[in-house]
């Protein structure tokens, strides 16, 4: 327990006090602190358990780098789990709880799983746990991992909307790299868009402070900010740039405070990123111990919270940005000492504080908590060890857009290399070091040829030498935190050949946890270089995957939730059917009346039988109505169909199926001629998009498109269609305006006249096998037609007809319905329909295919009947037939429809049988779930076989 | 997302599209005197080629056919042009 | 001879710091020539070079891999092993596989954590409900265990479904596959890289077929960036890159090559036991060991050799799981990539000869690869040693697109798999 807030100073409002809880103990801070901050502030040094070992875990870093701080936060009842301390803004009444420990992160019940560690190297689960099987050992294994805990109850809703941008320059990060190249953008007239993970502007000067154009940094960068706005860009803060995209595309998560996260979807013209440069480790026994803490998040804790990492502290660098670092904390009050491990440096001889030169940390001393240093012989007692092992640039955007990569000896980094046409790199990502040379970089990549602001002193050396982990180092020294990996794991991987870093990566987990390994990669490489006698850039590093930082799953999801997730396709007269009382299901995408009425079997049972002795009334309005004009739509239909059309004469129609070009049935439909150039195919509401499709592939790959025009007005118009012997009475009541001949009109006709002025077209098209009528009227005058005929149901003894008793009275006259009643394999010919492919000389789609082997094969599922005892139970949809083959049972189809027929008294079910013509009179068994069945092959039609009722 | 040029409606994004098929394939025809095999290769068989790539496309939005020409590796979209009438 | 792996070795080892491990396969470099050649050292073709050796006694024999073994589809897949399908052909070839995965971990000595925890697809009415009644029946006709479960059954094996008054897509029940799970992908590459390495296969890594030797019209062996290596008989097995070897070969194929997206969300602990997949969104997840929840979805819609994610599909994959799961919005998304499937017109895979006499094809597994691996490897081998088919792989043979007998699962079973 050594962290502590200084009595001034930070930039936390201290006139709010934000009460929270940490494992159950109260403590306090302010607004403006992170989880992070604040735990620090009180004295927390245990915020975790390592995800494998259990080793206590302490923050190493103050921001998205960080591998430790990760904790469930409870808050107005509900707990969103694994929330990082360090990113995390501390709200009034939070319950923090550590993951992976319990009860608590100082007291977790499993700390000494780490005695045991020796026996559990990288990948020791796949070398045992194999008798008798895996599941034996697996559920004990899989409750010991995972991080924190979901809350069952909490489901967060689908608000994060998503915001598509333009502008000419993305600048990522808005640090003195990217505000300098911003602003010279901007200064040039350009429209940025500027985007920085942290709530306010200057990047890393916010906690290392700097002197531009000759006063504070803040003036320049309020400077750069306003430029960048007097010139029609824009800033977002807390704004997250995670992933670079196909042609372009950059995505950024945006925080807010006022309202819900959005996804920023980003077309820029170029996009510069500066996104800065994470500080890496050093690595050496036991250098995971809380205490232990990146040199420059120290700075950070101190400069925007002032919270001081401890009281007596060791600073071990290899690098001269850990000078200032040291210098502050003096200056704050601890007692510090330097271990570096060069000879000489220009910081090194500026330092005013004691520096051990050449030496560097060879282990870190304490159990759960850190008491000393061990330097080779030099012994430290220190609370606090803050270490900076050089700086890793901020690269993966640049990655993500393919750009290549280099390494740089001097800098001991991975550099970009070689330009892309839409991005380039500027500041520390771009090896840019220090004040003067990232606003240089920054300021050129702003497209601005003159000097750049001048910075104060202080900045400009870094002087990295190399500190990569040591293979022979004892003890064992951590490069994954997060995932426990140490240096032993890595050379254990290339002891048993997983050299690759890919192989690395997958064999150890390096870098494969929640902070993506943006303190680790680097490191492991570096020790598989050493480990393996080949160069760093030998080894190579992994693929750079978005997201940057993990985004919360509902910025990406967005509004697609509930109703907005495909949404069904709407009745015009959805309205009316709710009055009535209608059982609203989805059929075809659709939202469609399956009944009429609170008790839906009677209801079914009702209507079915209302059609068959007097009228039903039912909305057809997603019935395709798909206009195919020209001189050569006959042709196109000709192609289409597998029907012939053109013969049609003008006023009738034909039921027409269309195949695939596989010879598959894919839709049925009737098709009118209502003109010699002008037809209407009525194809099934599911398949209206796709046949529109079809059609006009057919008319531009093979017709000539000014001779034949496709129009889908299936939208436009609503269909009502009255079915049953009393439907022309229907008619002739509620509508007496209409002709006589259309009320005449014989079965498979079609007219169109008009009625109230509206357009009207009558069909008569049955799908019940009763005598019907077809009225499509423009969606306008839809409800004024609904109304009228509904209006003389009663007094004919019909009523609305929904699509369940639909469904039973087609299926009582055999009609298949292209999905259900077929599957994926079946031919028209598998419909007993042969006439076409028989007769049919000219081309049309799917011909062909018609007479492989396997279309003629003697084997073929067909449609037919099933007929059961009348006092049976419908046969179960889904059931199959069987044929005994060698002691077991071989599927000759399945049922796929079924009921019980209101008209008939008695089961009725349509089957895909194979060979089932032939077997027509035959008893098959069939057998659902441990059932068995038998039944005997009919023809497909129970009702009226002969067609008496269609003009009935 | 990736942004498809559509000749007659312009840049739109991927979601507007669907792929038809390879550029380059005609129907062989009369049909009926394509052997089993002949008929096979022209419904299924395709290069699927690695990098620059032909193919047909179709604007959901306008229901326009057109070819397009791009790389299957990088994305990177190179032309774009309508059918000129028939494709035999 | 390889050490095996136990827990007594992990004890002993663990008393000298490990110092003791081989490496899991040997690093060969590649001869002149050998019996066999496999291309591709994924699963599929690692597995056909242990299968080789094992079954059929050909030792001489290399894997030949472009790049590292197990880094293509293997190492970039959900995980999912499941025999839930319609067609015979397709359940004797899937159940062949899960039932090699059941004893595989014990005859690979190399723990690959097949998990069965099983598997629900997910029906919302009555219409897939009848549909998910069609695939049980038929699943159970064809040898592989398969239960329909009603809602309540559904909720109970998932309780963090949606099935509010808001949900899009309602719960009325399920196909069960108790015996469908999950396995941990690159140990099942590792596993046959090291059990096959210990009969004496060759594995090359950084190999890359330039061409094929073709003498007298037959392939005898293959060019490499690393020399030309003949051999008997050559296996293909690249999955995504199927269609650009075989136009080395000089033939094309009825394959179309696709990215195919993946996503893994931040740990936690266990809050989801099964594999789960909802026919409404087409989206699936399990929750792997370490609390990752695994994510699937459908294809990409544009044809493409970039092994990387793009945003449509996920704003729809992620958008299908929080409308099946919606207190996973709590989590965040911790990677996402894609790999590279070889998508078959009937998407069912093409096991055979190829145009080219000895070249054999284990390719067109589509989105499904990674659960047949142990049948794959065990069909090809079988083809290459013998030059004959086996049973079970003869249905998939190229040749089905001649005669038209195609096996379109989601055109059998009505759902796409």
């Amino acid at each position: 327990m050594s962290g502590y807030r200084l009595s001034d100073g930070g930039l936390t409002d201290r006139g709010t006090t934000l009460r929270f809880s940490f494992d159950g103990t109260a403590m306090s801070g302010h607004s403006g602190d992170t989880i992070a901050s604040a735990l620090l502030a009180n004295g927390v040094r245990i915020v975790g358990r390592s995800f494998k070992y259990h080793r206590p875990r302490g923050l190493w870093g103050a921001w998205v780098e960080d591998p430790n701080g990760i904790v469930d936060v409870a808050w107005n009842g509900r707990t969103t789990p694994n929330l990082r301390a360090t990113t995390e803004p501390l709200i009034n009444g939070q319950e923090v709880r550590s993951v992976n420990a319990a009860p608590t992160a100082a007291g977790d019940r499993w700390r000494k799983l780490d005695l045991v560690s020796r026996f559990l190297p990288a990948g020791f689960y796949y070398k045992t746990f194999m008798w008798p099987r895996w599941e034996r050992y697996e559920p004990r294994i899989r409750a010991l991992a995972g991080l924190g805990r979901l809350d069952p109850g909490h489901e967060p809703a689908a608000d994060c909307a998503q915001v598509n941008a333009r502008c000419d320059l993305l600048v990522v990060g808005a640090g003195p790299a990217g505000l300098a190249a911003a602003r010279a953008a901007a200064a040039r007239g350009e429209t940025v868009l500027l985007v920085d993970d942290q709530d306010a502007p200057g990047g890393a000067l916010r906690w290392r402070g700097g002197t531009i154009a000759g006063s504070d940094w803040r003036d320049w960068a309020e400077d750069a900010v306003s430029t960048i706005k007097a010139a029609g860009g824009r800033v977002l803060f807390r704004t997250t740039a995670y992933g670079v995209y196909d042609h372009g595309l950059v995505c950024a998560w945006r925080r807010r405070e006022a309202g819900p996260d959005q996804l920023w979807r980003i077309r820029p013209g170029r996009t510069l990123l500066a996104a800065g440069a994470i500080e890496r480790p050093l690595t050496f026994a036991d250098n995971d111990r809380p205490g232990v803490m990146s040199a420059d998040a120290a700075l950070r804790y101190l400069r925007l919270y002032a919270v001081v990492a401890g009281r007596r502290i060791a600073v071990a660098t290899n690098n001269d940005a850990a000078y200032p670092v040291a210098a502050a904390l003096a200056q704050a009050g601890a007692d510090v000492s330097v271990l570096d491990s060069r000879d000489d440096s220009l910081a090194m001889a500026e330092c005013a504080l004691a520096v051990e030169r050449n030496t560097l940390p060879s282990a870190a001393l304490g159990q759960e908590d850190l008491t000393g240093v061990l330097a080779g012989d030099l012994r430290l007692e220190a609370d606090t060890l803050l270490v900076s092992g050089g700086w890793t640039p901020t690269i993966h955007l640049w990655r993500h857009a393919g750009g290549g990569l280099r390494y740089d000896e001097r800098l001991a980094a991975f550099l970009p290399e070689g330009g892309m046409p839409a991005m380039r790199v500027a500041g520390a990502a771009n090896g840019a070091f220090g004040l003067a040379a990232a606003l240089a970089d920054g300021h050129a990549a702003g497209g601005d040829d003159g000097p750049a602001p001048p910075v104060g002193e202080g900045h400009a050396s870094y002087a990295i030498r190399p500190a990569w982990p040591d293979p022979a180092g004892s003890g064992r020294a951590w490069i994954d935190q997060q995932s426990d990996v140490t240096v032993k794991d890595v050379a254990l991987a290339a002891r048993e050949g997983f050299r690759s870093v890919e192989h690395l990566k997958r064999y150890t987990t390096l870098g494969m946890a929640t902070d993506q390994g943006k303190t680790s990669n680097m490191a492991g490489l570096a020790a598989m270089a050493s480990i393996t006698g080949r160069a760093i850039p030998e080894v190579g590093t992994t693929t750079f995957r978005p997201p940057y930082v993990p985004v919360p799953l509902p910025v990406i999801a967005g509004r697609r939730r509930g109703q907005l997730f495909n949404p069904p396709k709407r009745l015009e007269l959805e309205g009316r059917h709710r009055e009535a009382v209608a059982g609203l299901r989805e059929y075809g995408g659709w939202l469609r009346p399956s009944w009429y009425g609170a008790d839906g079997a009677a209801a079914i049972d009702a209507e079915a039988r209302a059609a068959r002795r007097a009228v039903g009334l039912l909305d057809a309005s997603p019935l395709g109505k798909i206009e195919v004009i020209g001189p050569d739509a006959a042709a196109l239909l000709d192609f289409e169909c597998y029907n012939r059309v053109s013969t049609l004469k003008v006023g009738r129609a034909r039921y027409v199926l269309m195949l695939t070009e596989a010879g598959i049935v894919y839709d049925d439909g009737v098709v009118m001629r209502l003109a010699e150039d002008r037809f209407i195919v009525s194809c099934s509401s599911a398949h209206v998009a796709g046949v529109r499709m079809r059609l006009e592939e057919w008319r531009q790959d093979r017709f000539d498109p000014a001779r034949v025009f496709i129009h889908d007005a299936t939208a436009h118009w609503a269909t009502i269609a009255a079915t049953g012997p009393k439907s022309r009475d229907l008619l002739e009541a509620t509508l007496p305006a209409l002709p006589r001949q259309a009320l005449d009109l014989a079965h498979m006709a079609v007219t169109e006249t008009a009625l109230d002025d509206a357009p009207l077209r009558i069909a008569r098209v049955s799908f019940t096998g009763e005598r019907s009528y077809e009225l499509s009227v423009p969606q306008s005058a839809a409800a004024a037609l609904w109304d009228r005929l509904t209006a003389g149901l009663a007094t004919l003894g019909g009523c609305r007809l929904g699509l369940e008793a639909l469904l039973i009275l087609r299926a009582e006259k055999g009609y298949p319905i292209i999905g259900k009643d077929t599957d994926g394999l079946t031919m028209p010919h598998d419909l007993g329909m042969t006439g076409p492919m028989k007769k049919r000389e000219d081309e049309f789609a799917g011909r062909r295919a018609l007479f492989t082997p396997q279309a003629r094969g003697a084997d073929r599922r067909q449609l037919v009947g099933l007929a059961v005892d009348e006092s049976a139970e419908p046969l179960p949809t889904g059931a199959h037939g069987y044929a005994p083959s060698g002691g077991r049972r071989r599927s000759i189809g399945y049922v796929t429809s079924s009921y019980l027929s209101p008209e008939l008294g008695r089961p009725i079910a349509l089957a895909l049988i194979e060979n089932g013509r032939e077997r027509l009179g035959e008893r098959i068994p069939l057998v659902h779930l441990d059932a068995t069945f038998e039944a005997m092959v009919t023809s497909p039609v129970a009702y009226d076989p002969a067609g008496m009722r269609l003009d009935a | 997302m990736q942004l498809f040029p559509c000749p007659f409606c312009g840049l739109r994004e991927e979601t507007e599209f669907h792929f038809a098929a390879e550029a380059g394939k005609a129907r062989p025809e009369p049909a009926g005197q394509v052997s089993d095999d002949g008929w096979a290769k022209y419904l299924y068989f395709q290069d699927s080629p690695k990098g620059r790539s032909r193919e047909i496309w179709v604007h959901l939005a306008c229901g326009e056919f057109f070819v397009m020409t791009r790389d299957t590796v990088t994305h990177e979209v190179t032309g774009s042009e309508a059918l000129s009438g028939r494709s035999r | 001879m390889i050490r095996r792996y136990s827990a007594w070795a992990l004890l002993r080892e663990g008393l000298r710091d490990h110092r003791g491990w081989q490496e899991a396969w040997r690093k060969a470099e590649p001869a002149a020539r050998y019996d066999a050649v496999v291309i591709g050292g994924g699963g599929h073709g690692l597995a056909t070079a242990y299968y080789l050796a094992k079954n059929h006694g050909i030792t001489r024999v290399a894997v030949l891999e472009k790049g590292w073994i197990g880094g293509g589809n293997t190492g970039r897949n959900t995980t999912v092993v499941r025999s839930n399908y319609f067609f015979p052909e397709s359940v004797a070839l899937y159940d062949f596989a899960l039932r090699l995965y059941e004893g595989l971990s014990r005859e690979l000595n190399y723990n690959i954590m097949l998990s069965q925890r099983g598997m629900l697809i997910i029906a919302h009415s009555d219409m897939e409900m009848e549909i998910a009644a069609r695939i049980v029946n038929a699943m159970r006709l064809s040898g592989a265990d398969a239960e329909l479960l009603g809602a309540d059954e559904a909720r109970a094996r998932v309780p963090l479904l949606n099935d509010g008054p808001e949900a899009r897509f309602p719960v009325h029940g399920g196909i069960w596959q108790g015996r469908a799970g999950v396995a941990r992908h690159d140990a099942v590459a590792w596993g046959y890289a090291r059990a096959a390495s210990g009969l004496g296969v060759d594995i090359v890594e950084n190999c890359e077929i330039t061409d094929f030797l073709v003498e007298d019209g037959s392939c005898v062996g293959v060019a490499t960036t690393r020399g030309t290596i003949r051999a008997d008989t050559v296996g293909l097995a690249v999955a995504g890159h199927s269609s650009v070897l075989a136009a080395k070969a000089g033939f094309q194929l009825p394959v179309h090559a696709y990215a195919l997206q993946a996503f893994v969300s931040e740990p936690v602990k266990p809050m989801l036991d099964t594999v789960v997949l909802s026919l409404g969104t087409g989206t699936y997840v399990s929750q792997s060991d370490k609390g990752e929840l695994v994510i699937g979805g459908g294809l990409d819609r544009v044809p493409s050799y970039g092994q990387r994610g793009n945003p449509p599909m996920q704003e729809q994959v992620l958008s299908g799981l929080l409308e099946m799961l919606p207190a996973v919005g709590q989590l965040k998304l911790m990677r996402h990539w894609a790999g590279i499937v070889d998508v078959v017109p009937d998407s069912s895979p093409l096991l055979g000869p190829s145009p080219l006499p000895g070249l054999y094809l284990n390719c067109g597994w589509g989105t499904g690869g990674f659960k047949a691996i142990p049948a794959g490897g065990w069909l090809l081998a079988h083809l290459m040693a013998t030059g004959e088919h086996h049973d079970i792989s003869r249905p998939f043979d190229l040749d089905r697109f001649a005669t038209g007998r195609l096996i379109d699962e989601a055109a059998g079973a009505g759902i796409a798999h």
